[in-house]
């Protein structure tokens, strides 16, 4: 295993970025512009008023600032910047001028456009896309969205319009705009569970326990949260919530120290770490609780277990039982573990969505006295080859990939105290998500 | 990456001077022509500092050039006084001396002694079965990333599984920490596996097994919060806790 260049970083990043996406893509793109690494150039138009409610403005700023945010988060798109827009900007397709938009300054390929009107308590959104480089057939997509009329709605509406966009361009994979991040916060005076949007808005407290919650995980289906609690008369304990009833629900109790639940792809299943036997081992149990087998048999801690969500059939974790935490691989019944990292203190694996990556936190050179920088490491399964993420910015642990496989959400020291960030699966254009207390344990939703 | 090494090292070394500096309160030195406003100094004493539940004690404090002094639970006070106060538990008061200069803490410590209780053969003196305990037994500490109990240890060890072995009807827990380095989850499992190593010394040691309860509270609760070897050093313990 060793390092390797610019150059393999270059190909890994377009592996990742573009894998499984080229066939839908060039059926889609007809001008042939989002052929091979090359990002589509897109330019969104500020969408316009269709009724003369005063509302209006205020929902079409939301929208339009969301819709772009999206298109810029998205990974796959050369936006066209807004004071290049030329100065007509269209509200139905027949008003498109598509040299305008083709041609220099913008020279964009495809063009998002549109209207937002409310009427009485309704807003309607209408959104074009064209292929502005191919005007006798340019219509992409024409989608009419109706809702309540309020900012949280026109949000919304923006991030469905933009994973609609996200989908037909993106190579057939669904855009990432209406998902959910679970996350741990201590700004209620507790580590509870939190959740948001996707793009750090609407963030909201779902669990009280008060007390430690740690390591949540939202299951495939988006309707339940597995997470681990410590309690007052049974140490550490896994917890169930159930988003449908907004409350936890009953969840079997192990001995010992019971932790980092990981769901198996199909929503069936949950491996975690128990020390039930007087050591920290794998188990894997039915999403109830119940069948509860162990998976591994070595001493010394076996924590952070992470389900290949391509196959369901392999688990990474990490093991201390060779010194120092190292990540490995197994089969989901425990046979054929195998050692993925060679040195230092790696943790907190996460399978990509395509199966082919894991992305895990790593200090490559740690020991007493060593230096404490601990970055997001990228590693191909097969191979064993690694490309580093992050760079000398703080502790960064915890990353867990976006559905689409283009990003990562991790937490980070590198603004101060523990925050949550967003990246593309390459490293690049972070954002930071939460400012308010610690933020740490990120889990992204898998639709 | 050799020059992000080096910047690192130079880091670590910047920090660990920064650090070092710290430790060291500067000597107290005569004032320039043009002085900077002297910092505040606060010496704060209770007499007794250990009292009987109920009883009073005198807290005694002197400051000097400082124009803001607060103890806490009491509130603003005289730069130089005296108070008795009543404490219902031990209480450490922290006295906060702020001025131009800057602002300088004071505590002092007042330990309340319950009662003895009425019946209980298991009491020595004024001391409850409780204080006993936290005075007899002793933590274990763990080198880094480490679960076994060092042999430097071991007569911690000892003198614990002796006290338990005299009270039998003691039943307690072991916590088990971890320093603040490295990833919560994985500190979670490692401190369960220092509370089972110290639980299991003592089991060899004579003491039965259903007397101690284990947990891991990981790195949540650290006993320590600098980014030093030393407090990590107090972090990474076992930790023991009476029960009864």
């Amino acid at each position: 295993m060793k390092n390797f260049s610019k150059s393999a970083l270059a190909v890994m990043t377009a592996i990742l970025l573009l894998n499984s996406a080229s066939p839908a893509q060039t059926d889609w793109i007809r001008t042939g512009t989002g052929l091979g690494v090359e990002k589509v150039r897109l330019a969104a138009a500020n969408f316009k008023s269709s009724t003369a409610d005063p509302r209006n403005a205020a929902l079409l700023t939301s929208f339009n600032d969301t819709l772009e945010t999206d298109l810029e988060n998205a990974g796959i798109f050369d936006m066209v910047s807004k004071s290049f827009h030329p100065t007509s900007i269209p509200a139905s397709p027949p008003e498109v001028k598509f040299l305008e938009w083709s041609g220099p300054p913008p020279n964009a390929s495809m063009l998002a456009f549109g209207t937002l009107g409310v009427t009485a308590e309704t807003m309607t959104v209408q959104g074009w896309l064209d292929d502005v480089k191919n005007p006798l057939s340019a219509q992409v997509l024409a989608k009419q969205y109706q809702d309540k009329a309020t900012t949280d709605a026109a949000r919304m509406t923006a991030h469905k319009f933009a994973d609609e966009i996200i989908f037909r361009l993106g190579g057939g994979i669904p855009g990432i705009a209406e998902t959910q991040i679970v996350f741990i916060s201590s700004r209620s005076g507790h580590k509870e569970v939190w959740m948001m949007d996707y793009d750090g808005a609407n963030q909201r407290q779902i669990s009280k326990m008060g007390s430690i919650s740690l390591s949540p995980r939202i299951s495939p289906d988006n309707s339940r949260i597995a997470f681990t609690s410590v309690t007052a008369a049974g140490g550490w304990q896994l917890q169930m919530f159930s988003l449908e009833l907004a409350r936890t629900v009953s969840f079997p109790r192990f001995g010992g120290t019971n932790v980092s639940p990981s769901w198996s792809p199909d929503g069936s299943r949950i491996a975690f770490s128990s020390s039930q036997s007087g050591d920290p081992e794998i188990y894997v149990a039915d999403n109830g609780g119940r069948s509860s087998k162990r998976v591994t048999t070595s001493p010394g801690p076996d924590v952070s277990p992470s389900w290949n969500p391509k196959t369901g059939s392999q688990i990474a974790f990490v093991s201390g039982r060779s010194g120092l935490p190292q990540v490995f691989t197994m089969e989901a019944d425990g046979t054929n573990p195998q050692r993925m990292t060679d040195q230092g203190y790696a943790v907190s694996p996460a399978w990509s969505p395509n199966g082919q990556f894991l992305v895990f936190s790593w200090m490559r050179k740690y020991g007493p006295g060593a230096p404490g920088a601990q970055d997001l490491y990228i590693m191909d399964i097969v191979s064993k080859q690694w490309v580093q993420l992050t760079h000398d910015g703080g502790r960064n642990d915890f990353p867990a990939w976006s559905p689409d496989g283009r990003h990562i959400v991790f937490q980070s020291t590198r603004s101060g105290a523990e925050q949550l960030w967003t990246m593309l699966a390459d490293g690049s254009n972070a954002r930071q998500l939460t400012t308010s207390g610690r933020n740490t344990q990120p889990n992204w939703s898998w639709k | 990456m050799k020059h992000v090494s080096r910047f690192i090292s130079v880091l670590a070394v910047g920090s660990a001077l920064l650090l070092g500096a710290c430790h060291h309160k500067p000597l107290p030195v005569p004032p320039p022509p043009t002085p900077p406003p002297p910092a505040p100094t606060a010496s704060l004493t209770a007499n007794p500092n250990s009292v009987p539940r109920g009883e009073s004690t005198t807290l005694t404090w002197e400051t000097t050039n400082a124009t803001d002094v607060q103890i806490d639970g009491v509130g603003p006070v005289n730069p130089t006084g005296s108070r008795q106060v009543t404490p219902a538990d031990s209480t450490t008061y922290r006295l906060v001396a702020k001025g131009s200069g800057g602002s300088q803490e004071a505590t002092a410590r007042v330990t309340v002694e319950a009662p003895p209780p009425a019946a209980t053969t298991e009491t020595t003196g004024s001391l409850t079965e409780e204080q006993q305990f936290n005075q007899s037994v002793k933590d274990i500490y763990f080198d880094y990333d480490k679960y076994d109990v060092s042999a430097a240890q071991q007569s911690s060890i000892t003198t614990t599984a002796q006290y338990l072995a005299a009270h039998p009807g003691i039943r307690f827990s072991v916590e088990g920490h971890c320093d603040e380095r490295g990833s919560t989850e994985y500190n979670l499992a490692l401190g369960d596996n220092r509370a089972n190593a110290v639980k299991g010394a003592l089991v060899r040691a004579g003491i039965s097994g259903d007397r101690v309860r284990t947990i891991s509270y990981g790195k949540e609760k650290p006993f320590c919060m600098a980014s030093t070897e030393d407090c990590w050093q107090q972090n990474r313990r076992g930790h023991f806790v009476y029960q009864k």
